[in-house]
């Protein structure tokens, strides 16, 4: 149950998965970078309104969870969660619609970027009130136990969100349960404007796991099969039977909390070099599959041309009709 | 047909639901082996097992939050809050979860979860243990909110609740706990959004909630010797409100008095009194709409104090009967 330890040994691409599996994840990380870089671009030139969270530099968390778990799994998502979308297999064009509010989005406009759920596939969605889900996380996992269906669920929080009351009772309650549930931290340095190490007095927020009798780990959240083998892990565990597990990825937000955010809490500097090749988890995981900087850009092209194309079809839809403006209040 | 209690037809209908529906399961503090705080789980753990019955640590947000996980699963939680004003610590789960999740992800899951908060004064349990709040839920798109004045009620209203698709806030009044009426043994529901005519009446409508009810027939008891009769209607439900009724009696009367426990300021008599304001019953009225409503205070521990805090018989007998006189 040691809470700091962080993966010594580096694992290997093939120990984890195929060529062919690693070149869809990268292109998934690519597809979601392209996706962002795309939103922010709308947002400039006035094309959406309403405000976004963007992941950029974060991506390797997206896929590193994802290629650990089986698509029957239940996935809560957090406010920061398209490429998480993604990796989980949402339909890009009802992203992209969603993003834009158009009747075809994955939730009919009514939800936004903040609110993307694909129930059938599992996604259950993105919450706008930090570390909430973490509770909503628990009743599946009551409904899984009580079926016995070998689901587990991965719910995601924020270092910010690690800090919410209602994370710590719903730790505990899945942990006197053996609620079958990985609770993941997604810790990308910042809360908004406050930094990860003046918000908590601890190292890692996987040090919490111990409160709770649960092991936690924390991982380089930029490396994806750090990630994998972390989720992998904390899976068996969960699937035995054997109650909750945390798992924490130590990233860094590239852009800004918001839209409206000023970035007066950092340098740029400091923001460039997580923007390196070095540090970036996109050139990262590349590096590792022996790919050139001409084949991520490559690659990178294509995403963006899938992004145009979703784009399309996005601004060609419908908005919502104001006449079912009510539909969805009540059942 | 028997006389049974408000908690014992609570009970009836949560375990007439849990027998017909496998996916009804119960989540709350000290619901398993004690019973729950005024009894109403009493026995249900040995009948159903501690898998559905489930005892919680004191985590009212964990707990809110898990029914609503559950039932956008699948499944048909009904959570128990001890007292309606621990309710206070679960908001984001009621409030921002369960009655948003299911308009902000474009009508793709269904929450139908049933919240049970026993709220209400007359218990010497003072401030943070007494409130009556249901009219906070009102104002939040998403959710219904019930309010049972007496067993059958109870019973049926919430057997209809648990078979909803929609997240409830059931308030029960813990001073009604204890009464009695006559409560069909099978299995039965009362739709929601259908008010009751308690009692009819043709020189003023009394529109009561909850524990109100009981306190206004017996404030006609001693009208009626005055030669005063008053109609009493029961919404039943505050949200949906069937307020058709509540507009033909005005029409019949001419004159309104709405009462509940909850703080008169902002509280559900104002809405209520604002919708026949803004239909065509204004133009029957004969006197301004009255309102008996809680003090703007907390509720105090003294007994007396309590007791004036909160609209009692003789106050809706005195507005009654300056409504009577014309006197307003």
């Amino acid at each position: 149950m040691s809470s700091e330890k962080a993966v010594k040994k580096q694992t290997k691409l093939d120990e984890v998965m195929t060529r062919d599996e690693a070149l869809h994840w990268l292109k998934i990380m690519l597809l979601g970078r392209a996706f962002e870089e795309n939103a922010e671009e709308l947002y400039n030139l006035g094309k959406t309104h309403g405000t976004m969270h963007l992941s950029i530099g974060q991506e390797a968390v997206a896929v590193g969870i994802r290629s650990a778990l089986k698509s029957t799994d239940y996935f809560f998502n957090t406010h920061r969660g398209h490429t998480h979308f993604l990796a989980w297999g949402g339909e890009l064009n009802g992203l992209m619609a969603e993003f834009m509010g158009k009747a075809t989005g994955v939730c009919h406009g009514r939800g936004g970027s903040m609110h993307i759920a694909d129930i059938k596939k599992n996604i259950i969605g993105s919450n706008g009130i930090l570390g909430s889900s973490t509770a909503l996380s628990l009743g599946y996992g009551i409904n899984v136990q009580l079926k016995k269906t070998e689901q587990l669920i991965l719910v995601i929080f924020g270092d910010g969100g690690a800090n919410e009351g209602v994370v710590h009772e719903s730790m505990n309650l899945a942990a006197i349960w053996k609620l079958p549930i990985i609770f993941f931290c997604e810790n990308n340095s910042f809360a908004m404007s406050m930094r990860f190490k003046d918000a908590v007095a601890i190292k890692a927020i996987s040090e919490r796991a111990c409160a709770y009798g649960m092991p936690g780990i924390t991982v380089d959240g930029n490396d994806v099969l750090a990630i994998n083998k972390a989720v992998k892990d904390a899976a068996d565990f969960v699937r035995a039977g054997k109650g909750p597990y945390l798992v924490e990825a130590i990233t860094y937000r590239v852009r800004g909390h918001s839209r409206s955010d000023r970035q007066n809490y950092r340098t740029r500097e400091e923001v460039k070099e997580w923007i390196s090749k070095e540090k970036d988890p996109i050139y990262r995981f590349a590096k590792l599959l022996n790919l050139s900087d001409e084949d991520v850009e490559k690659f990178g092209k294509e995403a963006k041309l899938e992004i145009k194309k979703a784009l399309e079809f996005a601004e060609n839809s419908p908005e919502p009709s104001i006449e079912n403006i009510e539909e969805g209040t009540y059942a | 047909m028997r006389e049974i209690t408000y908690v014992e037809a609570l009970r009836e209908a949560l375990r007439q639901s849990m027998e017909k529906d496998p996916n009804v399961i119960l989540i709350g503090e000290d619901i398993g082996v004690y019973g729950g705080s005024f009894g109403v789980t009493v026995g249900l753990i040995d009948l159903f097992g501690k898998e559905r019955v489930r005892d919680t640590p004191d985590s009212e947000a964990a707990l809110i939050g898990a029914c609503v996980g559950a039932a956008m699963s699948g499944l048909r939680p009904v959570g128990e809050i001890m007292f309606s004003d621990f309710v206070v610590d679960a908001m984001d789960q009621i409030t921002m979860q369960a009655a948003k999740t299911r308009y902000m992800f474009g009508a793709q899951v269904t929450i139908p979860t049933v919240i049970r908060l026993p709220g209400g004064s007359g218990t010497g349990a003072a401030a943070q243990h007494s409130e009556c709040l249901e009219n906070w839920f009102v104002h939040m798109p998403g959710l219904k909110v019930v309010v049972p004045s007496n067993a059958y009620d109870a019973k049926g209203l919430l057997m209809a609740s648990i078979q909803d698709n929609n997240p409830i806030m059931f308030f029960e009044h813990k001073l009604l706990y204890r009464t009695k009426c006559d409560v069909p043994e099978e299995a039965y529901t009362i739709p929601l959004g259908k008010s009751r005519m308690v009692r009819e009446g043709k020189h003023i409508t009394v529109v009561a909630i909850s524990i109100m009810v009981s306190k206004a027939l017996e404030a006609a008891e001693i009208l009626v010797k005055e030669g005063i009769e008053i109609e009493i209607i029961d919404p039943r439900t505050l949200k949906p409100l069937d307020d058709a009724p509540i507009f033909e009696s005005v029409v019949k009367t001419g004159k309104v008095l709405i009462v509940h426990e909850a703080v008169k300021n902002s509280g559900f008599g104002a809405e209520i009194a604002a919708r026949i304001a803004d239909s065509p019953a204004f133009f029957y009225l004969d006197a301004p709409i009255k309102r008996l409503g809680g003090m703007d205070i907390p509720i105090p521990y003294n007994r007396y104090l309590e007791r004036k805090a909160v609209p009692q018989v003789e106050d809706i007998v005195d507005e009654a009967r300056k409504l009577a006189r014309n006197e307003f």
